[in-house]
């Protein structure tokens, strides 16, 4: 009994995590499998062929390309343009800033199928022919606002004095910035960045509207290839996925643990 | 220092406004070069206020700020030769202590900076923690580093805002003499805020005290303590006894006649502010005695007392209902006891006088006030 209750808490912990983990194991396992038929979903026999070759089936790996550099391009400018807005809000008082802060929960609170088909509308409207670049600045559009809240929180929890006192050592605004205020906002900054990859990289409703026949990001690729059959190779993509998110969030908390040590 | 003749600080008719609160009202004041200066006030007088407009911090609204000739009024706060040790300390959290107490220095791209800032952390004895981050230290050891980052840099003039506020009694009296000693050292202006009147008075070559924004006396321990301007001077800074009493005639020898609830006593003309006549005559409370040894003396009955070892505190009720604190050294005489009745002198000259046309309880919280 005692036994029980002194590992209740490990045990509904272990079945939280395998909760959340069985599908991505699922994933990694079938990543070995060769499929009796075009359908992925039994397991037949092991197999290396589709980490040997990822990129084996027609367009997935231009898919995942695009995908990538999608994610890129909008979690950066999302990031750059999201901190300055973060840093607005967050610091001065001027007119329209209650305003401000809510536009930019809009596109949080809005249904994607909405701002997908509106924002088709709006690049019909002004003549812009959909493609990569249309899909870009919607990710940044929805990401910018996951990033405002992200450092938002970090940069509002600064004490103001810390960059007084930098001015007071003879710090000029530019040095209190990179030396003083970045470094202390950084862990916001990175948890924005590294959300808006993310949504971008998932996004499929907004980006469907949006894409041309030449611009066919990975969850338009893995959805158009599932009507049609699994091929293994997405379950490869999936994994290593997983893995390297796996990765930076162990770094992360590598890190953080050290500098919690240090201070 | 020496080699870098920065001059007097000087404050010209220096005010600011907060849209609808006058922190500071126009205020001058010049504080000598290489002097500790101790800006002393009960809280929300505009003690930081000041602080922060000579820091740059904080924009005047008017005035201007001097620092020898030079005028910095609108000089950005990181060109000033100022430094400020803030009352929350404000260290860098991301920073090592070193890296905190160098930051200055690297700045202004001193080659070097790592061994100045580890000279200036052994002068405040904290060398062997350079490595470590600002939340390892406690509380007294990150103000001394605050200090230190401060100091290392050599400034014109070292603001300090209440550094010693977080600290207990003992660190307190300690970096207090700490204090002190590294000024002697190192020179440099130090205007040190404080709302602790032992602290300003044991520190300070000079002190300004400060009241709702305004500068009630600027002077030296001794002159702000023996001859206060003001009854919240006189209140603030230590004990008081306020006689209500009114001047009748010259007594000659320097000396006048004073009449205090119908009883004649003495008082050097000198102190006498001009052409007044209606007067609070003030006495320290050790410079009451019990017993005949003064040429003042008034009767009254012994109400209260408390031993506190090197002294006894005397509550004496004089005829009229007003209560004097007396306090008597233990030297020996025979102590007096509660209902005894005592005469109570002093020597004419020993006291301090006042218009009476002011607020009589200034400076005092409200349970020190005693009517009579
Ligand atoms: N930014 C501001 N806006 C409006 N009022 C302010 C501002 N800063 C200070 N004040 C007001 O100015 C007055 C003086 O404040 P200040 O901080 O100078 O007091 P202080 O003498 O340092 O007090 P303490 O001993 O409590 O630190 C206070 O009444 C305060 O409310
Ligand atoms: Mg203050």
């Amino acid at each position: 009994m005692a036994w029980i209750r002194k590992h209740l808490l490990l045990f509904a912990a272990l079945v939280v995590l395998g909760y959340l983990l069985i599908p991505n194991l699922i994933v990694a396992i079938f990543s070995f499998n060769k499929p009796r038929g075009r359908y992925n979903y039994e397991w037949n026999e092991f197999s290396i062929d589709a980490w040997l070759n990822p990129c084996g089936n027609p367009g997935i790996c231009e898919a995942l390309g695009l995908s990538l550099r999608i994610g890129f391009t909008a979690s950066l400018v999302a990031t750059i343009l999201g901190t300055l807005v973060a840093f607005a809000l967050g610091r001065h008082r001027f007119r329209g800033r209650s305003a401000t802060n809510l536009l930019i929960f809009m596109p949080m609170a809005t249904p994607e199928v909405v701002m997908g088909s509106s924002l088709l509308t709006l690049f019909v409207m002004a003549g812009i022919p959909s493609g990569a670049m249309n899909i870009t600045i919607a990710h940044i559009m929805f990401c910018l606002s996951f990033v405002v809240v992200a450092v938002k929180a970090r940069v509002s929890s600064l004490d103001p004095r810390l960059e007084e006192a930098a001015a007071d050592l003879g710090a000029t605004p530019l040095q209190t910035f990179l030396r003083v205020t970045l470094p202390l906002a950084a862990p916001g900054i990175a948890a924005g960045a590294l959300l808006a990859f993310s949504l971008s990289f998932d996004d499929y409703i907004i980006t469907n509207f949006n894409a041309s026949p030449s611009s066919i990001t990975f969850p338009m690729y893995v959805w158009g290839a599932a009507q049609r059959g699994t091929p293994v190779e997405i379950f490869v993509v999936g994994t290593v996925m997983f893995l390297l998110a796996l990765f930076i969030v162990i770094i992360g908390q590598i890190l953080s643990a050290r500098r919690e040590r240090q201070a | 220092m020496a080699e870098n003749p920065s001059g007097d600080l000087r404050l010209v008719q220096l005010s600011k406004q907060f849209a609808d609160f006058t922190a500071c009202h126009p205020l001058d004041l010049t504080i000598p070069q290489g002097s500790f200066f101790a800006l002393l006030g009960p809280s929300g007088c505009g003690k930081t206020t000041t602080l922060r407009m000579i820091a740059g911090l904080e924009e005047p609204t008017g005035g201007s700020i001097f620092i020898g000739d030079t005028d910095i009024t609108h000089t950005k706060a990181y060109r000033r030769n100022v430094n400020t040790v803030f009352q929350s300390y404000a260290l860098f959290p991301h920073m090592t202590i070193i890296e905190n107490v160098a930051f200055g220095l690297k700045r202004r791209g001193d080659k070097e900076a790592m061994k100045k800032a580890q000279e200036a952390l052994d002068l405040v004895e904290l060398g062997h923690r350079a490595k470590q981050k600002p939340n390892q230290l406690s509380g007294g050891m990150q103000q001394r580093v605050a200090l230190a980052r401060a100091l290392v840099n050599r400034p014109d003039v070292l603001l300090l805002d209440e550094p010693l506020g977080a600290l207990d009694l003992k660190l307190r009296r300690q970096m207090q003499i700490e204090l002190k000693r590294i000024q002697l050292d190192v020179g440099i202006t130090f205007v040190h805020v404080t709302h602790d009147q032992e602290e300003a008075m044991t520190m300070a070559d000079e002190v300004a005290v400060m009241n709702a924004g305004r500068l009630e006396q600027v002077g030296t321990p001794t002159e702000l303590y023996d001859h206060p301007a003001s009854t919240f001077v006189a209140n603030f800074l230590g004990q008081s006894n306020l006689l209500t009493s009114r001047i009748v005639g010259d007594a000659g020898e320097g000396l006048l006649d004073v009449d205090c609830h119908g009883y004649p006593i003495r008082i050097a003309a000198a102190h006498v502010p001009a052409g007044v006549r209606d007067v609070f005559v003030g006495v320290r409370p050790e410079k009451l005695r019990i017993g005949h040894t003064g040429a003042n003396q008034l009767t009254g009955t012994i109400t209260d007392d408390s031993f506190t070892g090197v002294s006894t505190h005397y509550l004496v009720q004089l005829p009229w209902g007003f209560e004097v604190t007396v306090v008597q050294p233990n030297d020996g005489s025979p102590r007096a006891k509660v209902g005894e009745k005592v005469d109570i002198s002093w020597d004419p000259g020993s006291e301090f006088v006042l218009d009476a046309r002011q607020d009589e309880d200034a400076g005092l919280l409200d349970e020190e006030i005693r009517h009579g």
